[in-house]
């Protein structure tokens, strides 16, 4: 018998009973539509996450630390350590600073490219054409980081005037017209120097950025105005306080690949330095979704386990019909281990119908989903909340085409087993 | 492979064939000791009362069961030495069966039906079609060939039976009591049918009945007693 009569015949009789065939591809069907569902949402988020570090565009730039060598392991309490300031992150999260003499040492290091500090500074406030003033945070601006813009450009780093990029949410309170009007025009804002007296500076906003994870709300900085207000902030104050700071970014070679990058991080960390890429510092939210949604794929593979039972059941009920059909065929020569696939392969296509029905009814039930969280969740533009990865999908598919040729075993092996003449035998 | 001066040799030849059926207490010997040998283009009825034997000896030398002891030479070739893939081929191209019960697939169509062989020796689907239709005309069934095989009645059963039998165009047909199941008149019809076969075609017939009429219609008749062949060679008109 030919492969192709075989699938086919395989196919036929897999219908031949349809009621029962369609209860059994009901089963997978729910199985397959929960898996593709959850790893879709997995997909979705991670996903978004990803394309967020990819539009941020700093692949080749790492953010390097003070390693703090106090902290024990067991995650008690770090002795005090009167080199520590505030760091990025939750509040209260401290970290030992960088000097300049760290930053020569971290420049030195190989690998590094270039080395810049990082130098934090916190706005009074924000005003446009003498309106009403509104708190604003600087991002901590990574060299080369880029956002999604509304309207305008990214920062020019090389620019020697001072530029800044403008969260959407500031247009209508500074009353600075639509994302188009508002580029070009030239903002004030303030700090406090160490004297504590609040000085201003002028920018123009060079570009309006959309809601992101990224930014945060805060405006972003090109290199001369971080320069300027830095200045200003840090006016008055002793050298010792001024040459601190919480982080550098580093830039390296990304194109050495991923053994070199892993390799610089070990010698920053022998200098006693922390280096995490953007990719690192997120990498631990994908790790948090992996594990829901591992565990949510557990379940549906115990759905999918319950119904490759099914699947047993119903071909142990074809086996029992057709003893006799499959008893001719062997005294008119099929070879048992025709027989066998003809079983098995009848499994499969059970388990096929069923998986594809439910990774179709998926990415259906995805697509309307993705339309309605568009609406509801507008502070995260370009989150598809289910997305679906051809590999997944069709592994999916393949997984469970393959539990139910395990399922397809038992049944198959019996037929094949049959002694066609006891098969044949009536009176 | 048949040579002028095997001829004379028969087609299947049997000798000393014994059959035991379980084993131990319960074991039960529905073969003692057969010989037989049926010459090639030979019809032959195996006749006996129930229970004596009769399907026995037909499985046996159809190939579909392996004897206790004793030996079974097709074409001169110990079966006994065939692996299980050759006594598939074998019988697949060289046997074809009709049993007392149709054993039809009542879904499929006729000609699915009667294609069957074929599409188990790996023939192509249009070659299968050509030769199915030619198999159906032949049995004046031509018509019928795109029907469900429930949808026919016990005599054209039977004719799809035999379309399906000498599609791969055997050199034996067996037959465990092929008109078991039919009235005499549709029984005469269909044994007609496979004399006609036996005579122009010099298919062998190996029919096991226990109708004397049919069995006298044969060259020869064995009477099977209690396993062992009571009386044997009765050469028919
Ligand atoms: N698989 C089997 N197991 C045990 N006994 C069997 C089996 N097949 C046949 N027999 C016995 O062997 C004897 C011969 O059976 P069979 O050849 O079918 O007889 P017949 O066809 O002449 O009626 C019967 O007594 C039957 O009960
Ligand atoms: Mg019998």
């Amino acid at each position: 018998m030919k492969i192709v009569d075989i699938v086919a015949t395989a196919f036929r009789n897999a219908f031949r009973s349809r009621l029962r065939t369609s209860l059994t591809v009901l089963a997978i069907f729910i199985g397959a539509f929960t898996l593709s569902l959850t790893n879709g949402l997995g997909t979705g988020i991670n996903q978004y996450i990803d394309d967020t570090v990819a539009s941020v565009g700093v692949d080749d730039v790492m953010t390097v630390t003070k390693t703090n060598e106090d902290e024990p392991a067991d995650g008690g309490p770090a002795e005090y350590d009167p080199n520590q300031i505030e760091a990025d992150g939750p509040p209260g999260t401290t970290t030992s600073a960088l000097t300049d003499d760290d930053i020569e040492t971290i420049a030195g290091i190989d690998g590094v490219l270039s080395v810049q500090p990082a130098k934090s500074v916190l706005a009074d406030y924000v005003q446009y054409d003498d309106g009403t003033k509104y708190q604003l945070s600087i991002s901590q601006f990574v060299p080369g980081m880029k956002v999604e813009l509304a309207s305008g450009e990214q920062v020019d780093l090389d620019a020697g005037d001072p530029q800044l990029v403008l969260p959407e949410s500031y247009l209508e309170p500074l009353e600075l017209g639509s994302a188009a009007d508002a580029v070009g025009q030239t903002v004030v804002l303030a700090v406090t120097d160490a004297t504590g007296e609040q000085v201003t500076t002028e920018a123009t906003v060079v570009g309006v950025a959309e809601p992101g994870v990224i930014t945060m709300g805060g405006a972003i900085p090109n290199d001369v105005l971080t320069e300027e207000l830095y200045d200003l902030q840090t006016n008055g104050a002793p050298e010792s306080e001024t040459t601190r700071y919480a982080q550098a970014s580093v830039s390296f070679d990304v194109d050495a690949g991923e053994e070199e990058a892993a390799a610089l991080k070990d010698r920053l960390a022998d200098a006693g330095y922390t280096g995490s890429t953007l990719e690192d510092q997120l990498g631990t939210i994908t790790a948090v979704i992996d594990a829901i949604v591992l565990v949510l794929n557990g379940f549906a593979v115990i759905a999918l386990v319950a119904a490759g039972i099914g699947i047993v059941n119903t071909l142990f009920m074809a086996v029992q019909e057709r003893t006799r059909e499959v008893g001719l065929m062997k005294a008119m020569g099929l070879s048992s281990a025709r027989v066998f696939s003809l079983f098995s392969i009848e499994a499969v296509v059970i388990g096929l119908v069923g998986s594809a029905l439910g990774v179709l009814a998926a990415i259906g039930v995805g697509q309307l989903v993705g339309s309605v969280s568009g609406d509801l969740l507008t502070d995260l533009p370009g989150l598809t909340l289910i997305a679906f990865e051809p590999v997944t999908v069709v592994a999916v598919v393949l997984g469970v085409m393959a539990i139910a040729f395990l399922a397809g075993t038992l049944p198959a092996l019996r037929a094949a087993r049959q002694d066609p003449i006891s098969s044949l035998r009536y009176e | 492979m048949r040579e002028a001066a095997d001829v004379v040799s028969p087609l299947l030849s049997v000798s000393n064939l014994h059959k035991t059926y379980g084993s131990g207490p319960s074991a039960f010997e529905a073969l003692k000791g057969l010989d037989l040998d049926i010459a090639e283009g030979e019809s032959m009825a195996i006749i006996g009362k129930s229970g004596s034997g009769k399907s026995t000896l037909m499985h046996l030398l159809a190939l579909l069961d392996r004897p206790t002891s004793g030996t079974i030479t097709l074409d001169g070739t110990d079966t006994s030495r065939l692996s299980a893939k050759q006594l598939n081929q074998t019988r697949n191209s060289a046997f074809g069966f009709v049993f007392q019960q149709f054993f039809l697939n009542a879904q499929a169509s006729v000609l699915d039906n009667v294609t069957l062989p074929l599409k188990i020796a790996g023939v192509s689907r249009r070659e299968r079609t050509a030769r199915g239709m030619a198999a159906l005309a032949q049995l004046e069934l031509d018509d019928k060939a795109g029907n469900k095989a429930n949808d026919l009645s016990g005599g054209q059963k039977q004719r799809v039976v035999i379309a399906r039998a000498l599609i791969n165009q055997p050199r034996v047909i067996f037959a465990d009591e092929p008109t078991g199941n039919l009235d005499t008149a549709t029984g005469t019809v269909v044994e007609d049918i496979l004399f006609d076969l036996n005579q122009r075609q010099g298919i062998n017939l190996v029919v096991v009945t226990h109708d004397e009429d049919l069995a006298s219609r044969c060259d020869r008749s064995i009477y099977i007693r209690d396993g062992l062949i009571a009386a044997p060679a009765g050469v028919a008109a």
